[in-house]
């Protein structure tokens, strides 16, 4: 055996994605303190830490609120998925409402907080409790005047806690200046947390910071949060390693012709592809040959349709003759489809994730990637992108991309391309041409990590039956298909613009 | 003032704040609400469950229980005029009229 080093124990948060964040959890029997601005998420914060510790660790908790009744917050906690009552009834949770008037509270000469005390006290040890919440202990400057006081019993009251053993979670309000309007980090070193909510662009985000953990290493980066009907996630994306392990396995992209352009007759599985080309240059149809491929393997995929509805997207594929209904009942295809304007990026990149550990797909497309590029500044792209590949690495998932780029050079968007195909394994590139007055798309493989690749570039249409892959050289004009329609559809196969 | 006055005094312990505020309460008592009133004293670190179900967090708190309404002054007490008006047993003075 090891000689023990003295360690900082953690206890897990219950958060999703902020032990990861915090190498482990809160530092175990220590008080950490949450700050942020009113509508941040810590009360929510709060309570899902002691809601988990009970329902998962079967760590008894104490909530002592100074803001809100008992009423009022089992009601915010069940439109989040907790059941307050329930653990009140099985002794795993106890409420105590601190209710400061200060119409109704005289003061005349000295006092303590031992009334507090005492009354935590009892709390803890009536249901053995590991956890507490003060939520938030700063009311107490609203309602009593003797501010000189008060700091030295909240001082005390914090060493009390250490010596109790229990990990609290204290919230304070974010002051102007300060982290938190009394300047309760000064008391609190152990551990304290930043929630930010931020609307930009009219777009609004939740950002979490870990702004001190004395004794341990963690993420020093804004993360941002979700608050939804799970309560809340965080995503540490980018305190992962590049560690993920690669696969030899060679799959099909589900079209035959394209596999042909690959030495290996397909690509790795668990890599990332990317289709770029300017609009109508069949981009989704590829992408829907991808997920073909990928069911036909009885493999799930998660298509994230940014542009069309699923039924829209399901009936244009079916006009070229892809028939994406069948995997859809068998559940083992499901699409996704959202506004890009709806969320900003960070919480596209979280829906993803969410998305993605719910339904657990073997290969995710997204189609197009561009679009959510338009709502991010450049830096926060390449970082979204890096984090999502991050997401979907790990999981060993096959990803397609599209992207929409321009043909002109004037107005050409290459810091999509810029940021992704560097990121990419495999990268396809589509164009359209002219020629003789039909129009002519082509495709060329621009980069293939780990596998030689063809550098032919290969004229294909668009048809009845799909695309067909021509062969080299071979004017589109003379390999008319059966239906004659070469070359004449519409973006996504519909002859028709819906 | 007919009505009987129940007053409640919270303490943790013998600690010198308590006792001071015990002195106080008990002179002003016996000077102001002649032999129509009960002082009991309610120590927390004997029945700690207390301080919720009666709302006490600093220690010592003298509660009016009656006459209602309650009422609650925190402190060692030691500010006469800021008890009697916060007991209401004197109204405010404005001028100094005694």
């Amino acid at each position: 055996m090891k000689p023990v080093h003295n360690i900082l124990l953690k206890t897990p948060t219950g958060i999703e994605g902020l032990d990861e964040i915090t190498g482990g959890g809160f530092p175990l029997g220590r008080p950490v303190l949450i700050c942020g601005s009113a509508g941040s998420g810590k009360t929510i914060l709060a309570i899902q830490f002691l809601m988990k510790g009970i329902t998962e660790h079967d760590e008894p908790g104490v909530f002592m609120s100074f803001e809100e009744s008992a009423v009022d917050l089992a009601k915010n906690a069940g439109s989040l998925g907790f059941d307050l009552e329930t653990s009140i009834a099985q002794k795993k949770l106890k409420i105590d409402y601190v209710r400061l008037e200060r119409s109704e509270i005289q003061e005349t000469g000295e006092y303590d907080l031992e009334g507090l005390f005492i009354r935590l006290n009892h709390a803890i040890d009536s249901i053995g409790a590991k956890r507490v919440v003060l939520d938030t202990i700063e009311s107490l400057f609203s309602g009593l005047n003797n501010t000189a006081i008060l700091r030295s019993e909240i001082r005390r009251l914090f060493q009390w806690l250490r010596e109790k053993g229990v990990t609290t979670i204290i919230t304070g309000e974010r002051g102007e200046t300060t982290l938190t309007r009394q300047g309760l980090e000064e008391y609190v070193s152990d551990c304290v947390i930043l929630l930010d909510f931020r609307v930009i662009e009219q777009i609004a985000t939740r950002r979490l910071r870990i702004v001190k953990y004395r004794g341990s290493t963690h993420g020093t980066n804004e993360y941002p949060f979700l608050i939804d009907e799970n309560g809340v996630s965080v995503l540490p994306i980018t305190s992962l390693k590049l560690t993920h392990t690669t696969s030899a396995e060679i799959i099909s992209t589900g079209l035959p012709g394209l596999d042909d352009l690959f030495e290996g007759g397909g690509y790795y599985r668990g890599t990332c592809t990317l289709i770029t080309g300017s609009a109508g240059t069949a981009k989704t149809i590829l992408a829907a040959y991808f997920a073909l491929g990928s069911c036909k393997r009885k493999e799930k995929v998660l298509y994230f349709s940014f542009e069309e509805s699923p039924d829209q997207l399901i009936r244009n594929m079916a006009s070229i003759n892809l028939d994406l209904k069948p995997y859809i009942k068998s559940k083992l295809l499901f699409i996704h489809s959202s506004r890009p304007s709806l969320h900003g990026l960070e919480m596209h990149l979280l829906s993803l994730h969410k998305y993605i550990q719910e339904f657990k797909p073997d290969t995710v497309i997204i189609d197009p990637i561009s679009s959510l590029i338009t709502i991010g500044s450049r830096g926060e792209v390449s970082a979204m992108l890096a984090r999502l590949m991050d997401i979907l690495k790990m999981h060993q998932i096959n990803a397609l991309f599209t992207s929409l780029t321009h043909e002109r050079p004037a107005n050409y968007n290459s810091s999509t391309e810029e940021a992704i195909s560097s990121l990419v394994d495999t990268w396809v590139q589509l164009r359209n041409k002219e020629s003789k007055r039909v129009r002519v798309r082509n495709l060329y493989i621009e980069k293939s990590r780990g596998m030689g690749h063809s550098n032919e570039i290969k004229d294909f249409t668009v048809t009845d039956e799909g695309i067909n892959i021509l062969n080299a050289n071979t004017p589109a004009i003379q390999s008319k298909d059966s239906a004659g329609k070469t070359g004449v559809l519409s973006e996504n196969g519909s002859n028709y613009k819906s | 003032m007919e009505e009987n006055w129940e007053l409640w005094l919270y303490v943790a312990g013998q600690t010198p704040k308590s006792i001071l505020a015990l002195e106080n309460i008990k002179k002003y008592s016996k000077e102001h609400l002649k032999e129509k009133y009960t002082i009991e004293v309610i120590d927390l670190l004997k029945s700690p469950q207390l301080a919720e179900t009666d709302e006490i967090f600093a220690i010592p708190t003298l509660v009016r229980k009656l006459p209602k309404p309650l009422r609650k002054i925190i402190g060692d007490l030691s500010n006469k005029e800021k008890v009697l008006i916060g007991l209401n047993i004197r109204p405010i003075v404005i001028a100094d009229g005694k």
